[in-house]
């Protein structure tokens, strides 16, 4: 097996406020190999964007608290790392692309410079080589007439070209990672799909693995090798992309997929929301975070929170329904059957990995 | 751009113009005559005086005959000074003012950038605290008060400078600082919070994550973004500050065209009035021009030719 690029270790963020310190992720745990996309989704404030910018210590100083964890990148812990050592870091080993493509360029800066400065101060390029790096890059993204779209300026631009634009500065010096935080929540669907194409062809190329932010679960369901869901800074459930839509173990992922429309089913079908609304990260007590919105809790999911449970080899929940000592005609039918299924496939991988001897 | 500067200019004539028919009536509005002995002339030396100096023909006349003079670039004679043109007491006067402004303004936009840049970056901490503090006491505190203190600190007690009076080059200094307090307290108060704004922009973190040192960040995309609105700030600024204010320019004695405007008023000077109302709209006006072409060329997203905006 790959070696892993990018692990992070039970991490642990938390915001100084003046009603005392917030945890917003509270240890969190994936992985991240060569060329994989590895899609973290999760509603609005679950720390999924916290997560990924501690990655890049992008977060204010002033106000965050690593308490605990590590983000071991080829090897070495990127929390430990000096000021310097960190920028030599930013845009050359790993990048990120942002969210909204109208604020993330500088509005006074051509284009050229922006995607040329991370080139000059990486690569150590002179400036007639990065221009022409940058020309590359723009041409890689598939804008048109680039030597002259370098001297543009962003708001001569369309959004789905801004973001074009951002994943060129993003990947100019060939980083290992790969950080997308929503990069087409705020673009209209022709443009999503654009983007998305363009970002699964680059990697193609370019074999970096990339970190996708979203909670969009079609964006996923497109994109990604393999998916942690987060609520409420942790990761609830963890798997490959059929282990998660098709054999969620966890009922928040399965409530997620139920409440998103599907083509196949009749139209008259209602959808089916997670009544309620996420904790408040201030006052979490010591039980499963989504205890009170879950339709199987029992008693001890009010009190302790559930550790990880591995359901394959690859896939990973934190809930009581996995423990042994749930009686099982208390486990709903969906989970019992995901379960089986994930055993069977896990026993014909076996047999797969053993020779491929018939039944 | 030819378009657009001769559009401006036509505006800006349309300006000057409603503001000296403004001030024309506004001033025959006022009581009193020019005459500082009126109470003792009779009637005849009364319609004598009126008569060269034109002030018996109807304000419709009179005004007219101002307007046919000033197209021709002839501000008139002072009411005040025997055979004084208002052009002349107005180039003696500016020198001064324009010199003791200028050196404020320098001083006050440097010292007021440095002290609102720090505070920002170094936000919410004592610095931080210490420099609001000071701008805040810069602003609402008359700048009578610091002139008053620095007269009497620096010229008095140390004896440094020249307590008043418009001698030499020292003279100028302490004008030029009390003058530099409002501009200090404004400028640093004004940077300082479109420096925060910008520090929370997205694109500042776009910067970081592309790995630029800290100071790179901070002068290549925090500071020229910030600065920009700070040019339209200064050049009003500037016109307020250079053509001569009152309060200073009377205590310390300095030669000004503020002390001569406020002078002028009381004795109902009225061509010198409308010279110097003239001046400053005029400069106004310039000033604003500039200040928005200046925009332009710092602010790619303006485009003064009227194009359209993507």
């Amino acid at each position: 097996m790959d070696k892993n690029i990018l692990e992070v270790n039970n991490l642990h963020v938390s915001f100084k406020t003046r009603n005392g310190e917030v945890p917003a992720v509270r240890g969190v745990n994936f992985s991240l190999k060569k060329g994989e996309t590895l899609a973290i989704v999760g509603e609005s404030g679950s720390g999924k964007s916290v997560t990924a910018k501690s990655i890049m210590q992008l977060l204010p100083k002033q106000n965050t608290i690593i308490p605990e964890g590590e983000v071991l990148y080829e090897g070495k812990d990127l929390l430990k790392f000096s000021k310097k050592e960190i920028q030599n870091v930013r845009g050359s080993d790993i990048s990120m692309v942002f969210q909204d493509p109208m604020t993330s360029l500088n509005p006074t800066m051509k284009i050229g410079k922006q995607i040329t400065e991370g080139l000059s101060r990486h690569m150590k390029l002179t400036k007639k080589q990065a221009r022409e790096r940058a020309k590359e890059m723009l041409e890689l993204v598939g804008i048109p007439n680039a030597e002259a779209r370098l001297d543009a300026y962003p708001h001569q631009f369309s959004g789905g070209m801004r973001q074009r634009v951002v994943i060129a500065i993003a990947l100019a010096c060939n980083p290992k990672v790969l950080i997308a935080d929503e990069p087409t929540t705020a673009l209209d669907v022709t443009i999503q799909a654009q983007i998305l194409r363009l970002m699964r062809g680059l990697q193609e190329k370019t074999d970096t693995a990339i970190i996708l932010i979203t909670h969009d679960l079609g964006v996923v369901a497109n994109m990604a090798d393999r998916v942690a869901v987060m609520y409420a800074g942790e990761v609830v459930e963890q798997g490959t992309l059929d282990e998660i839509f098709y054999r969620p173990q966890h009922p928040y992922t399965l409530g997620l997929l139920r409440s998103m429309p599907n083509l196949d089913a009749p139209r008259t079908e209602p959808l089916i929301p997670i009544p309620g609304s996420p904790p408040d990260p201030a006052s979490l007590g010591t039980g499963c975070p989504f205890a009170a919105r879950c339709p199987y809790t029992m008693k001890v999911c009010h009190d302790h929170n559930p550790g990880y449970t591995a359901v394959s080899g690859t896939q990973a929940v934190r809930c009581w329904l996995q423990d042994e000592r749930t009686p099982e005609d208390h486990i709903p039918e969906v989970i019992r059957k995901g379960r089986q299924t994930s055993e069977i496939a896990a026993d014909q991988a076996a047999i797969d990995a053993a020779g491929g001897v018939p039944v | 751009m030819k378009r657009y500067l001769l559009q401006r200019f036509a505006y800006a004539a349309l300006t000057l113009f409603i503001i000296v028919s403004a001030t024309f009536l506004l001033m025959q509005l006022l009581p009193g005559t020019p005459y500082s002995n009126a109470e003792k002339l009779t009637e005849s030396q009364r319609a004598i005086l009126d008569a060269k100096y034109g002030l018996d023909k109807p304000v419709a006349i009179q005004y007219l005959t101002y307007i046919g003079n000033l197209v021709q670039g002839d501000l008139g004679y002072s009411f005040q000074y025997q055979g004084r043109t208002v052009m002349s007491m107005i180039g003696d006067r500016i020198g001064p003012s324009a010199l003791i402004g200028l050196q404020g303004l320098v001083f006050g936009t440097i010292i007021g950038l440095v002290l609102g840049i720090v505070s920002a970056l170094r936000h919410n901490t004592a610095l931080d605290y210490a420099s609001v503090t000071i701008a805040v006491l810069g602003m609402s505190i008359p700048s009578f008060v610091f002139a008053a203190l620095l007269q009497y600190y620096i010229g008095v007690k140390l004896g440094w400078l020249p307590v008043a009076l418009w001698e030499n080059y020292q003279s100028t200094i302490l004008p030029s600082l009390a003058l530099s307090v409002t501009v200090i307290a404004t400028v640093a108060r004004f940077i300082r919070s479109e420096m925060l704004e910008v520090l929370g922009q997205d694109y500042v973190t776009t910067a970081r994550a592309k790995g630029l040192n800290e100071s790179g960040v901070i002068w290549k995309h925090v500071i020229r973004n910030a600065l920009i609105p700070v040019v339209t700030m200064l050049g009003p600024l500037a016109v307020s500050i250079m053509t001569g204010t009152l309060v200073i320019e009377k205590i310390f004695g300095v030669p000004g065209l503020g002390e001569q405007f406020t002078l002028s008023i009381l004795v109902l000077d009225y061509s010198v009035i409308m010279g110097i109302t003239l001046l400053y709209s005029a400069l106004f006006i310039f000033v604003v021009f500039v200040v928005d072409v200046l925009y332009g060329l710092l602010d790619p997203r303006i485009d003064l030719k009227g194009g359209s905006k993507a």
